[in-house]
């Protein structure tokens, strides 16, 4: 039962988020201000239930295989794609690689004054 | 008449959501497997080979999306609570989110500022159509989100989220290049910039490859980028006039 409660809590964050969303005209998906809703309700709850924790990181965990459906539609997209194949690329690579670089950049010097983690110690070495 | 016996199993078969659900879970173990076999190749990542098997198998079998998709839909339903799901990490790490929260919005925003206009700067330069434009703006986004944002946009949900998936596989790719580039070690600001622009491939590189501490800053990141997306994006969209 306990996982039943946590999908049926994880889906009613849902349900609120979409009415959220559709009652306020707001310009973000349900299920974003789902998490939101969730995400109070946890602070004001103290703990995550065991269920609620079961079904959610199940879902998480297998969170690749949840993109494949739409992924799939790509098949649909083929002669738009092939229109713009190389500005696809070439956005795809240039964007990744400036984004990667720049959040790296300027959370390092953000945070270079600040205490490490006597938890993050471990794991020092790695490149 | 074992011939138009089986023909018509095949029929009723496909029509039915059964095939098409059994055909996404069998590829996506077949792909894991594959890729396993290849070394964890992040150049080959799973998701992109599933989704090619069964492209592959759609072809074939001459099934047109919207047929594929009455079975998958099942699986797609789940991106709804696994999108309110993302909770779960962010309320896990409070404690350090709220010590490190200035630096941790800040970089978050510069982020997706960077993630935004060089997709769509870089997409303008290059000459794409004003729909491709939109469809690639989110594509630091985890899908979910991704496709609602591009779908109030008016771009295509469906390409954004292919377009996501390859920014995902490049991201896990091209990570560890950059971090040595930009000289980079901190584990937290590893997984937490690979959370930002490679979403839940990302996610799943850090817990795997660098560790804990940057799997669950990953997991942080990528909800948090999800959400200040939906807000940032459409108007610095526009200010490109889009």
């Amino acid at each position: 039962m306990p996982l039943i409660a946590g999908m049926s809590v994880l889906l009613g964050c849902q349900f609120l988020g979409e009415i959220l969303v559709h009652g306020l005209q707001l310009p973000v998906p349900g299920p974003v201000v789902g998490m939101v809703v969730l995400l109070v309700g946890l602070m004001i709850n103290g703990r995550v239930p065991t269920g609620l924790r079961t079904s959610g990181e199940g879902l998480l965990r297998y969170l690749t295989l949840l993109f494949v459906p739409a992924g799939v539609g790509i098949m649909v997209h083929f002669d738009l794609i092939k229109a713009d194949f190389w500005p696809i690329i070439v956005t795809l690579v240039v964007s990744t690689a400036l984004t990667l670089a720049v959040t790296a950049k300027v959370m390092s010097w953000l945070t270079r004054s600040m205490p490490r983690d006597p938890r993050d110690e471990w794991r020092e070495e790695r490149p | 008449m074992p011939v138009p016996a089986l023909d018509q199993l095949w029929v009723y078969l496909s029509a039915s959501p059964l095939l098409h659900l059994l055909v996404t879970l069998l590829a996506f173990m077949g792909a894991s497997y594959l890729n396993r076999l290849l070394g964890g190749t992040p150049f080959l990542h799973p998701v992109v080979l599933t989704i090619a098997l069964i492209i592959g198998f759609l072809t074939l079998t001459d099934t047109d999306y919207a047929t594929y998709f009455e079975g998958a839909q099942f699986i797609h339903f789940l991106l709804g609570p696994a999108t309110v799901a993302l909770a779960i990490p962010l309320y896990d790490y409070r404690e350090r989110v709220r010590r490190m929260l200035v630096p941790i919005l800040l970089s978050c925003v510069a982020g997706i500022v960077t993630a935004v206009t060089s997709a769509v700067g870089v997409a303008m330069l290059m000459g794409a159509s004003r729909e491709t434009v939109l469809t690639l703006s989110p594509k630091s986004v985890t899908s979910p989100i991704a496709m609602g944002i591009v779908e109030k946009l008016g771009g295509i949900p469906s390409l954004a989220a292919g377009m996501v998936l390859i920014t995902g596989s490049l991201g896990c790719a091209l990570g560890p290049v950059i971090f040595r580039l930009v000289r980079v070690r901190d584990p937290s600001v590893q997984g937490f910039t690979m959370g930002l622009a490679a979403h839940g491939f990302g996610t799943a590189y850090s817990f795997s490859s660098i560790g804990a501490v940057a799997g669950a800053f990953a997991g942080l990141a990528m909800g948090l980028t999800g959400l200040l997306t939906a807000f940032i994006l459409p108007p610095l969209v526009h200010l490109f006039g889009l």
